[in-house]
């Protein structure tokens, strides 16, 4: 049984400097989206704003360098930073990623809630990297199809959706 | 003697795994209920459209109750702020000292804390601007380990903080 839980850790502690997923093409693509517009400061702003509504406390923000990064406490430590670049002339990039305690999260599940709230806080669709071919098929959750309108999204907190998104 | 040793094997399992295989629990970057009540606890809406000096008074404010400046952005509206302070609670030394004394255990109990704090402007419309703070806390105990993280939600230290703010900047914070 001791022998069976220590070949569940790692071998050497220095692996884990240069450590990477197995995808990196996977890992690209869950924890990014690209927004329909080239407003960076309104972009870390909502970013910043959607960290500190799922409970986040902000611990660096640099709009030159446009990333922001935030530690959300309760009874685990999660560690997010968001990237937030230009894409060609009219979009705008935007990348997560999250460390729970000391693991990297490389789960799509978190990173898709994230940006569900970030994209009702945008009044923006959030696009999916052009997925190439078989990758396509793990972003079946949120690709929505581009439309200059913000489709109607639904919200979670339904008794009151015109005061959360005023806000 | 068997049962003695079986329970130590179940508790190295269970640390084994819980030491190589953490998972992030599926609520944690999802929206609630809870999530849109601590933002209106959070944050009010200043009658002002000048960002800076507001920004200045809440420097100020959390200043005045201790803590020290660690990071800003001004053209993002951001401050970020910490302060180290005991986190003794009697409660816990009384237990502690009954647990010594009943059974000769040393039980470790809560020493230091570090609580920490973002400010954040963000301007609605050209009339007025919402701030927002949270906090939240990391506690050590006597034995230097993490005994607790957490978000600080008490209504009370938010609306205190509010107070103090608004007597600052002379402004009336108004709730969201």
């Amino acid at each position: 049984m001791a022998c069976l839980g220590l070949t569940a850790c790692q071998t050497t502690s220095m692996n884990q400097v240069m450590e990477s997923s197995g995808s990196q093409v996977q890992l690209r693509q869950m924890q990014t989206r690209t927004f329909d517009t080239t407003d960076h400061i309104k972009t870390l702003r909502t970013v910043i704003a959607t960290l500190q509504d799922l409970g986040f406390v902000i611990d660096k923000a640099d709009h030159d360098l446009g990333t922001v990064s935030g530690t959300k406490l309760d009874g685990y430590q999660l560690r997010m930073t968001v990237s937030v670049r230009s894409k060609g002339q009219t979009q705008t990039l935007v990348r997560a990623n999250a460390t729970y305690n000391v693991t990297p999260v490389e789960d799509p599940l978190p990173y898709q809630q994230f940006f569900t709230a970030l994209e009702k806080a945008m009044f923006l669709t959030a696009h999916t990297e052009s997925p190439s071919n078989e990758e396509a098929v793990m972003n079946k959750v949120s690709a929505p199809t581009h439309t200059d309108e913000p489709a109607p999204k639904p919200l979670e907190v339904e008794d009151k959706p015109s005061i959360w998104e005023e806000l | 003697m068997k049962m003695v040793f079986r329970s130590f094997l179940i508790v190295f399992a269970l640390i084994s795994l819980v030491a190589c295989n953490q998972t992030i629990p599926k609520e944690a970057l999802q929206l609630s209920q809870e999530s849109f009540a601590l933002r209106q606890l959070q944050t009010r809406a200043f009658d002002t459209s000048d960002e800076k000096s507001l920004l200045v008074a809440g420097a100020g404010v959390l200043q005045d109750l201790g803590f020290n400046i660690d990071e800003s952005e001004i053209n993002l509206g951001v401050i970020v702020a910490s302060k180290d302070r005991d986190a003794t609670e009697a409660g816990q030394i009384a237990g502690a000292i009954f647990m010594a004394v009943m059974f000769g255990v040393n039980t470790p109990v809560d020493k230091n804390q570090k609580i920490r704090a973002s400010l954040i402007t963000n301007p609605i419309n050209t009339k007025q601007i919402n701030l927002r703070v949270t906090l939240q806390r990391i506690i050590w105990n006597t034995q230097g380990q993490v005994s607790r993280t957490e978000s600080i939600t008490q209504p009370e230290i938010y609306q205190e903080f509010f107070s103090k703010l608004s007597k600052s900047v002379f402004l009336e914070a108004n709730e969201i």
